[in-house]
């Protein structure tokens, strides 16, 4: 039931238009409103004093040398916060055998990583909460460590928590077909290890919160740098044991989140505690170091592929043994089994066969807990995938963009059911495909390529399919038992001066999603966007819905603001009727102005319908319906997940002498259907590359065998900067999802899920004549140089 | 003890955006801080605090520095501008207007720092490469826009800089031919 609304249909649509985004002039004189920028009367500062053992039992908490500090009001310790905030276990029903231990706001007893609060410190302000930290006095009894995930399952191996009864955290084995006999059947089988490495996600702006606790009203207002307010708002009430009425979630500016800020952190619990204990507002804001250590982190895994294929090059069977590690407790409330779970939903998604093992052991260990992070196993898929399909094209020697031509899931094949139970509605791979060939001129480059390496200069061409999980239902979570709301909702208003209020679930942390909705909005109601208004993030005023997370923001937020502005438009002109004496049906708005549908003629401007309205009712006939607010939800039913596709390629040059990797280029063509504005939607797309490029050759969480992270800086932990990052040139197909009438899909994502993969093939391709390969992230010159067998393998 | 406290306050008097500010402060206290905190100029921002993401970008008596490597008590007769001065001089709005266009900011928790960067690159190379300009910017992190956005927006803005220049000298040159 999609409607054409593209901007190739419709002359003035606002759909399919690139249109500036109206908060961006704002954050660009630095007027932003970040939480950190926030102060309120009577405001205090918490600061927390962080397990330095990865694995340790508590013991005695001397403050009284911290409370003599200046400045220093209070310290808590873990049972202190207990008594006003409850423990969360964080399990989904649907992802069965999946098991965590009880966490509190800060550690009682034991701390389980080197980073997790064991106690905190409440001061005039955070220098003077530092200050309380360097002298306050915690003992602890050391406990053995368990940092490799490779033997936590191991009988030798201690437990984190003795109650589960092992370090299992879950485990899900899934298969299709007969993987068995497809593969002593195969042509050729290829296989190989893969490492992702940890990564975190290094918002510039650090996690902040700003909690104030009113008593006489019982209410506690949060200022949050957060994806998801109301999902917040529902945590806070539960574990603070508050009505959850009482609990209002702000939202401002956010300096970036990548997912990052979508879970629940127990040092922002404990902030909230610590507010509602002292009945003032109390802040809390991580510094760089403790972002490190208490960021959630993720892709720490270890995966093993086989791909077997048939003499003409076509994928038999794929079989694929994931192993994870997530820290010592599953992250509230998303869990930390849904990366493992994707992997296992994703690997092979781009192509078209039968038989299919895989599975994926979760282990807990005392690192740093990881948990949903942009792109949420997909690059871990992906590269898996990408890599083996590389691998069995070299084996038959095919060109691996013919060998993707003859596997990739036909265009005309949809709906398609993938081996892992994926349902994807309609995708575009071949026309995706075809585009980025043309786009990057393969034969030219292949070419050229082979021409350099007669002068020893080694570049290579890395492709990588994918597909993308959008749009999600409540089967993500709302069907396991998580108060995660997969709907959204938009209220629009008219305001007597014929300008346009709308109030949306979805939340904007810089992807542009007030300019999505401001545009969406103007084009449902017939209204310049200039004249539109948008109110994201508080629970206290906007529709309830999930927020902005697993690109959903244009496709769930966007849908619902459309049919808002819709059902505002059919209102006013039911009364613009009756003030014309003209059947509704005949008028239309469009550009601010009632006009006769027909002939395009300007009736009335609604401004002048708001007056009359608002200030003249008293003219309008009794009875009349005069509602000039609509509000509209929306949620997917017909499918759990909106899939989108893409494909990257990426050109880079190594120097065998240094290992050094030189990023010359970067491809992608991305089909997120609908695409609402184009140079935001690019935008999202080259910035999430370049968080996977970032993953593929320089990020990484590097932990010493005690679990120490050793790369707990921004001088050790690399993240990518300007002068190494390359151009990226990016194109769309466009296969709108029929669910919806804005056919938007999500596209947030796409850029990490594939570029880490393509980056590896092309590295590979450039080490193809020595014979050397790397499978291991990050991709440092080190690994390459090992690789070539230039320096000794080290363990890393 | 009070005594001690005290002897660690330091006098300075400076200029912030054009603006006599005179303070007591800690002699620990960062620019960064004094800047947010004590002159609640909340639009440069602390990313790192440790000179490595550039967040904390401002100007002081003419050079760009980072606010979380310097000292406020350094400061006594310095002349320091940050984003909210730079903004209301007009001094970077081409800048600022190119970045908007462009999509050159995202969640904008780095811009301030990013546009003072970049103001400072076309103050001392009117036409700079590619190149340069990521070079330039490179201490500069952005964790949004992958940076390529940023960098057509200083080309731009550069190439529109001396286009404005030439004109000028052709429209002196003209001036009278074309006078209606
Ligand atoms: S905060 Fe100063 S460089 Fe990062
Ligand atoms: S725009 Fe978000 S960090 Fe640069």
């Amino acid at each position: 039931m999609s409607i054409n609304l593209s901007a190739l249909d419709r002359p003035n649509s606002y759909i399919g238009r690139t249109v500036p985004r109206p908060n961006a002039p704002r954050l660009a004189e630095g007027r932003g409103t970040y939480v950190d920028d926030i102060t309120l009367p009577r405001m205090v500062h918490v600061a927390f004093y962080r397990s330095p053992h990865a694995h340790a039992r508590i013991g005695r908490i001397d403050a009284e040398a911290a409370l003599a500090v200046p400045g220093v009001l209070r310290v808590f310790t873990g049972r202190d916060i207990a008594a006003v905030c409850s423990p969360w276990v964080a399990v989904l029903a649907h992802l069965k055998g999946l098991k965590s231990a009880p966490q509190h706001a800060i550690a009682v007893d034991r701390a389980t990583w080197a980073g997790e609060p064991v106690a905190a410190v409440v001061a005039e302000s955070r220098a003077a909460a530092e200050d309380g930290l360097a002298v306050l006095e915690v003992e602890f009894e050391p406990l053995p460590v368990v940092a490799e995930m490779e033997t936590a399952l191991d009988p030798e191996t201690p437990l984190i928590h003795p109650e589960l009864g092992d370090n299992l955290a879950f485990r899900r084995v899934h298969e299709a077909g007969d993987p068995d006999g497809a593969m002593a059947s195969a042509a050729a089988v290829v296989e190989a290890t893969f490492h992702t490495g940890r990564h975190t996600g290094v918002c510039l702006e650090p996690r902040s919160i700003l909690a104030a606790y009113n008593r006489a009203e019982n209410q506690l207002t949060v200022h949050h740098s957060t994806q998801a307010p109301h999902m917040i708002q529902t945590v806070l009430a539960k574990h603070l044991d508050m009505p959850e009425g009482n609990v209002r979630v702000i939202c401002g500016d956010v300096g970036g989140s990548y997912g990052i800020k979508v879970h629940v952190y127990p040092d922002e619990m404990a902030t909230a505690a610590i507010a509602k204990i002292m009945g003032r507002p109390v802040k809390f804001v991580a510094d760089r170091i403790e972002s490190f250590s208490s960021d959630i982190h993720a892709r720490d895994h270890r995966i093993k592929g086989r791909l077997g294929v048939d003499a003409e090059g076509r994928i038999v069977a794929l079989e694929i043994d994931d192993l994870t590690g997530i820290g010592p407790y599953s992250v509230y409330p998303r869990t930390s089994a849904i990366e493992g779970n994707q992997v296992v939903n994703l690997c092979g998604g781009p192509y078209d066969f039968a038989n299919y093992r895989a599975r994926t052991t979760v282990v807990l260990q005392n690192k740093t807990p990881t948990c949903q992070y942009r792109a949420v196993g997909h690059p871990i898929a992906c590269a898996v995938t990408e890599g083996l399909v590389d691998l069995a094209a070299e084996a038959i020697g095919m060109d691996p963009v013919e060998f993707r031509r003859r596997n990739l899931v036909r265009d005309d094949a949809y709906p398609y059911t993938s081996a892992a139970n994926m349902r994807f509605e309609g995708l575009s791979h071949h026309q995706s495909l075809a585009k980025l060939v043309e786009m990057m001129d393969y034969d030219a480059l292949r070419a050229e390529q082979a021409r350099l390496r007669e002068a020893g200069i080694y570049r290579g061409i890395g492709i990588a399919s994918f597909i993308e999980l959008t749009n999600p239902s409540p089967f993500m979570y709302g069907i396991g038992g998580a108060r995660i709301s997969a709907q959204d909702g938009c209220t629009v208003r008219l305001d007597p001066d014929g300008s346009v209020v709308a109030l949306s679930g979805v939340t904007e942390q810089g992807q542009g999603t007030e300019a999505m909705l401001a545009q969406v909005v103007a084009e449902g109601v017939g209204v310049p966007v200039e004249r539109v208004r948008i109110i994201t993030g508080d629970t206290q005023v906007t529709p309830y819905g999930g927020g902005t997370w697993a690109s959903r923001g244009a496709g769930i937020g966007g849908e619902a603001a459309l049919q808002a502005g819709l059902a505002l438009r059919a209102n006013i002109l039911e009364v613009a009727g009756a003030m014309l004496q003209a059947a509704p049906e005949t008028l239309d708005v469009i550009d601010g102005e009632v006009v006769e549908k027909a002939t395009g003629r300007a009736r009335m401007p609604l401004g002048e319908l708001g007056r009359i309205v608002y200030f003249r009712g008293d003219t309008l006939p009794k009875g009349l319906p005069r509602e000039m607010v609509a509000t509209r939800h929306y949620i997917t039913s017909d499918y759990p997940f909106a899939f989108t596709n893409g494909i990257q390629a990426s050109l880079v040059e190594v120097d065998v002498e240094t290992g050094m990797v030189r990023l010359l280029k970067h491809w992608c063509v991305e089909d997120c259907g609908r695409v609402i504005n184009p140079l935001l939607v690019d935008e999202q797309i080259r910035g999430g590359i370049v968080q996977g490029l970032g993953g593929a050759l320089y990020e990484h969480c590097v932990y010493s065998e005690d679990g120490q992270l050793l790369t707990a800086n921004m001088a050790d932990y690399l993240v990518p900067m300007a002068a190494e990052m390359p151009d990226m040139v990016v194109a769309h197909v466009e296969t709108p999802t029929k669910e919806s009438l804005l056919g938007a899909k999500g596209a947030g994502e796409a850029g990490t899920a594939g570029a880490p993969a393509a980056v590896m093939n092309a590295i590979n391709d450039a080490l193809r004549p020595f014979r050397a390969r790397v499978t291991a992230m990050p991709f440092t010159p080190e690994r390459i140089l090992a690789a070539l067998g230039r320096i000794p393998e080290r363990r890393f | 003890m009070a005594e001690a406290e005290f002897s660690t306050l330091v006098e300075v008097s400076l200029r912030v955006n054009g603006e006599r500010v005179s303070r007591r402060v800690e002699a620990r206290r960062h620019l960064i801080d004094f800047l947010r905190l004590d002159l609640g100029l909340t639009g440069s921002h602390a990313g790192c605090e440790h000179g490595v993401c550039g967040a904390c970008t401002v100007r002081v008596d003419g050079e760009i520095v980072r606010g979380c490597l310097t000292l406020a008590a350094q400061l006594d007769g310095a002349d320091v501008w940050t984003i909210e001065g730079l903004s209301d001089t007009g001094e970077v709005r081409d800048l600022q207007q190119a970045f908007v266009a462009r999509n050159a900011l995202q969640c904008g928790y780095c811009t301030p720092g990013m546009l003072a960067t970049c103001a400072d690159l076309l103050e001392r190379s009117p036409a700079p490469s590619r190149a340069e300009i990521r070079e330039h910017i490179s201490g500069n992190y952005c964790r949004c826009t992958g940076y390529e956005a940023i960098i057509d927006a200083v080309e731009t803005v550069a190439a529109a800089r001396r286009a404005a220049t030439g004109q000028v000298a052709i429209g002196q040159a003209t001036i009278g031919e074309t006078a209606e």
